[in-house]
């Protein structure tokens, strides 16, 4: 029998807004325990939340960006649940009327084109954190995350396959990105999804038993993730087994999922309005000026770049993709360099040394202006390309001086025809069964003469040069 | 002079003119508190007062003496609300109307016992022991502001701060022959006082006029950033607009607040206020408002399931007192509340979880929040016919001690006269009308519509003008 996968996400994306969502305790990531809050965000008694309007405004663009119909009257309501990390113990969140509904996100994978329908946005608060000292054997409450803005981007199930989820996240942080309303830094927990996924076989219209999959911390656990419950439900639906409603816990180092918790375990929250904070009324002339603020997104960032850069399809996704990658081509185009070979090299060498140091394009040291100093090395004729690879190599992670790297190193490309021409004598002297080669016609030899010329001069001549110069004195030979 | 016999605005006066110095007023403020603590057990706390005396200009009533229901926050000064698990609690923050009291020159004497976590009507379920009232100790002075009420007319203070969630101000002012009244919803903030039903609680004055409680309000009201729903009211008119004058005011008697479980006595002495008023050229007239008999149910349905979520967060782990001997979490939370609530409490956490669970939701707290609705429409409606609605305040004048607790349906049913004002978010005022044959004090209420508070104080400020009833004082006030 073949099966269908069915998933859905949960996403929950940190705010990037400067104060928390209800009271005025920095959101900055980090700090020592307990220095980033107030009585406020620690629930102290007697103390009340006051809606951050900045957190409307960037849960209303995204939104908006994510073609939701945005509720015009929507209210906060309380979950209830007992745990040390929440101070209150009730989180404010959005139950009954989130601020926006009925999105969608066109993705394109290598099977097509295709949309994911968003049923809701809701914004909500986040909970602090414990950290256990098996030391002493206690647990201590760390509360400088609570209050930081989040808002959970509910979709339908409409996901088929890992690559569908992979899409659509790209495509979420993208669109977040360049509405500066979140850094989407899935390390430091500002992008976290949950999965829902059930199996059916298919063809069938019911749906399947879900698990809930929860601590994936990357798009490549994610992944993982998805391909390891399907199996498993499979599997068991194919051994006779009934699914379980549960929570499952991705266990990184296991590759696997392991229960957690069961829908009969699962908690009453007792949602209900919550008082303190009167309903929110948004207008049409307020969301129209949201409207009018929202920046080129990635789509029409991408029709660009190939209609006014002439960069191919596939690049021109990848650079507008992450909002500091086309933030980093423009500006190096800006400065003057030539957008195809900026493009090379953010496909190229950026996106190498992204990836084998497992870096975020926005975290990256390197600047646009130093990569175009390269570019123009090169472009100059002062430095071949690939000793500008190994300049790039040593100054990536620093963002490191260029010109004083080369002088410092003596890299300056060799383009001083005499000295090339006195090096190809030397090569021609130490290589004649090569030029007899060449001479029966076996064109591999040339190749191999600029080779060695290349190698004497440690690299760095110029390729244009040493190229004439080889062929000039093989032709004195014919 | 006796001082104590003064109202606020008379001591200031006083206190202004130099007939009476700061130091006198608070040594005359003590002497009472000494004289009454041992059996009214009005205070749970005790502070000194700033070495510095308040520059008498600062307001209408600076340099008076006061003090503060104990959950209203008051930094570094322990805040218990009366209860076991936050005993030992200490603010690092004043309340708003603290901080704005204090500016207006108020003089902090300590914090007044109360119902614990201001639920109850009687002000027996303290963690502190139960509030006696100054006019016969052996009953109770209301709740859950008793200490509020007890204060004031003991004159252990010229006024007092109370928080009135379903009657709390006043029916314990009526039971102790004070003025005390509930503003409209939004109007004070409520920052820094510890919730028990967030869209109900809301702070007032205990005194002995109700120009005195217009010039607390004046210094009380007012938006603050630190609570989303107070209200931009304009702050400081209302003592300026008691003019006595209430010719043509049209004024209705609920005739369903006058029906069975009124006692007689209670219920000619508010009669006669209607008399009062139409003397002074307000006209009255009977009507009916049916939607009342709800107001009960409504109210411990939605008060309860606010204060089951409110009241989560003493769990014993941030603040306030812990249980011993405890072996994981859950066992701790479970000590920690079990121990650190009374039963009174306990049972509205019950009633409010339960009401709030899947598959009573919609039965219970929904149907409530629709009452909740309709209530307040009634309300409306009604004062697009009359300016003030003028009802009993309680069916009965104070009982006994103990009488109440042991029958808690009695006790909630007893409220019905003051809890759909807080359900509708209206201005309410209770001031003495008279006496009952044992000599217990009687209240009348006034309800105002909505942002009315000028409106319902003007009119108890005419009433006042032509009677002493607010005058009197218990036997064993006279010392000093």
């Amino acid at each position: 029998m073949t099966w269908e996968i069915i998933i859905g996400l949960e996403t929950h994306v940190e705010l990037s807004t400067a104060t928390k969502i209800f009271c005025g305790c920095t959101t900055a990531f980090g700090g020592d325990p307990n220095t980033h809050c107030c009585p406020v965000c620690t629930g102290m008694p007697g103390t009340l939340p006051v809606l951050n309007e900045a957190v409307v405004k960037f849960a209303a663009k995204a939104g908006l960006a994510l073609h939701c119909d945005i509720t015009r009257s929507c209210k906060f309501d309380r979950k209830n649940y007992f745990y040390p990390d929440l101070p209150k113990a009730y989180q404010i969140s959005q139950l009954y009327l989130p601020i926006c509904r009925d999105g969608k996100v066109p993705i394109v994978t290598d099977a097509g084109e295709k949309t994911i329908r968003i049923h809701e946005i809701h914004m909500e608060e986040d909970a602090g954190k414990l950290v256990h000292d098996p030391w002493i054997d206690q647990s201590r409450a760390d509360y400088n995350r609570c209050g930081v803005p989040l808002i959970e981007i509910v979709t339908e199930p409409d996901f088929r396959t890992a690559d569908e989820v992979i899409a659509y996240l790209e495509k979420l942080r993208a669109t977040l990105q360049y509405l500066e309303v979140s850094d989407c830094k899935m390390q430091e927990g500002s992008l976290r999804c949950d999965v829902n996924l059930s199996v059916r076989p298919m063809g069938s219209a019911e749906f399947g038993t879900r698990t809930e999959m929860k601590n994936l911390n990357s798009f490549k656990a994610i992944s993982r993730a998805i391909a390891y419950e399907a199996k498993r439900q499979i599997e068991a639906v194919e051994e006779g087994k009934t699914i379980v409603q549960e929570t499952r816990r991705w266990d990184e180092n296991k590759d696997a999922t392991f229960a957690m918790r069961s829908k009969e375990n699962a908690q009453d929250y007792r949602y209900f309005p919550e008082p303190d904070i009167p309903p929110l009324e948004l207008s049409e002339g307020y969301l129209e000026a949201l409207r009018a603020e929202q920046p080129e997104l990635a789509e029409e960032k991408r029709l660009r770049y190939e209609k006014d850069y002439q960069l191919p399809s596939y690049d021109a996704a990848i650079i507008t993709g992450q909002k500091a990658l086309s933030d980093f081509f423009e500006t190096a185009v800006a400065l003057g360099s030539e957008a195809k070979q900026v493009s090379n090299w953010i496909m190229g060498e950026i996106m190498r040394r992204l990836s084998t140091q497992g870096l975020e394009a926005k975290d990256m040291k390197l600047t646009p202006k130093t990569l175009s100093r390269l570019i123009a090395l090169v472009k100059d004729g002062k430095l071949n390309r690939n000793t500008a690879v190994k300049v790039f190599d040593a100054i990536f992670d620093t963002d490191g001086d260029v010109d004083a790297y080369v002088k410092e190193h003596g890299l300056e490309q060799v383009s001083d025809a005499g000295l090339v021409g006195r090096i190809v004598d030397e090569v021609f002297a130490a290589n004649p069964k090569s030029i007899e080669d060449y001479k029966a016609g076996k064109e591999k030899a040339f190749g191999f003469l600029v080779g060695q010329v290349m190698r004497q001069l440690k690299g760095q001549a110029a390729p244009a040069v040493v190229n004439e110069a080889i062929r000039a004195k093989l032709d004195a030979l014919k | 002079m006796e001082l104590c016999k003064l109202s606020a605005l008379e001591l200031h006066a006083a206190l202004q003119a130099g007939d009476v110095t700061q130091g006198e007023a608070v040594a005359a403020a003590r002497a009472r508190i000494a004289a009454t603590q041992p059996e009214h057990n009005a205070f749970i706390t005790l502070c000194d007062t700033p070495a510095q005396a308040p520059d008498l200009a600062a307001s209408p009533l600076a340099g008076v003496p006061m003090a503060y229901k104990d959950n209203i926050c008051t930094k570094g000064l322990k805040t218990t609300c009366a209860s076991k698990i936050l005993g030992e609690f200490q603010p690092p923050y004043d309340a708003t109307v603290v901080e704005r009291l204090g500016q207006g020159g108020a003089v902090c004497l300590g914090k007044l016992n109360m119902d614990e976590f201001a639920m109850g009507s009687t002000s027996e379920t303290s963690f502190y022991g139960a509030v006696k009232n100054p006019w016969n100790p052996a009953h109770v002075t209301g709740g859950s502001s008793g200490g509020s009420a007890a204060a004031v007319a003991s004159g252990a203070c010229w006024y007092t701060i109370g928080s009135d969630t379903g009657g709390s101000i006043r029916q314990p002012a009526a039971f102790c022959g004070v003025t005390g009244m509930k503003p409209t919803y939004g109007t004070v903030s409520r920052y820094g006082l510890i919730a028990y039903a967030s869209s109900l609680d809301q702070m007032g004055p205990i005194a002995r006029t109700a120009a005195d409680c217009a010039a607390v309000l004046d210094l009380m009201q007012g938006k603050d950033s630190r609570d989303g729903t107070s209200l931009d009211v304009p702050a400081g008119s209302l003592l300026a607009g008691l003019t006595g004058d209430i010719r043509g005011m049209k004024i209705g008697l609920p005739a369903d607040c006058f029906g069975d479980g009124l006692t007689g006595e209670v219920g000619s002495a508010v009669r006669a206020v209607a008399e009062v008023l139409r003397a002074r050229g307000a006209t009255v007239e009977e009507f009916a408002l049916p939607i009342i008999q709800y107001a009960v149910p409504t109210y411990y349905i939605v008060a309860a399931a606010e204060a089951s979520s409110n009241l989560s967060r003493f769990d014993g782990i941030k603040y306030g007192w812990r249980a011993e001997g405890y072996e994981d979490l859950a066992d701790l939370y479970n000590r920690t509340r079990t121990e650190g609530f009374g039963a009174e409490v306990k049972r509205r956490i019950l009633l409010g979880t339960f009401v709030l669970s899947t598959g009573y939701y919609d039965a219970y707290y929904k149907k409530a929040l629709q009452a909740k609705a309709l209530i307040k429409q009634a309300f409306d409606d009604a004062f697009t016919r009359y300016d003030l609605l003028l009802t009993p305040v309680s069916p009965t004048t104070a009982p006994k001690l103990g009488e109440s607790l042991s029958d808690p349906l009695h006790m909630y049913l007893s409220d019905i006269y003051t809890v759909s004002v807080n359900l509708a978010g209206l201005p309410g005022l209770s001031m003495p009308c008279g006496f009952d044959g044992r000599g217990l004090p009687i209240g009348a209420q006034l309800i105002g519509p909505a942002l009315g508070d000028g409106k319902v104080l003007n009119a108890a400020h005419a009433y006042q003008q032509e009677t002493t009833f607010h005058k009197q004082t218990p036997k064993g006030g006279d010392a000093v």
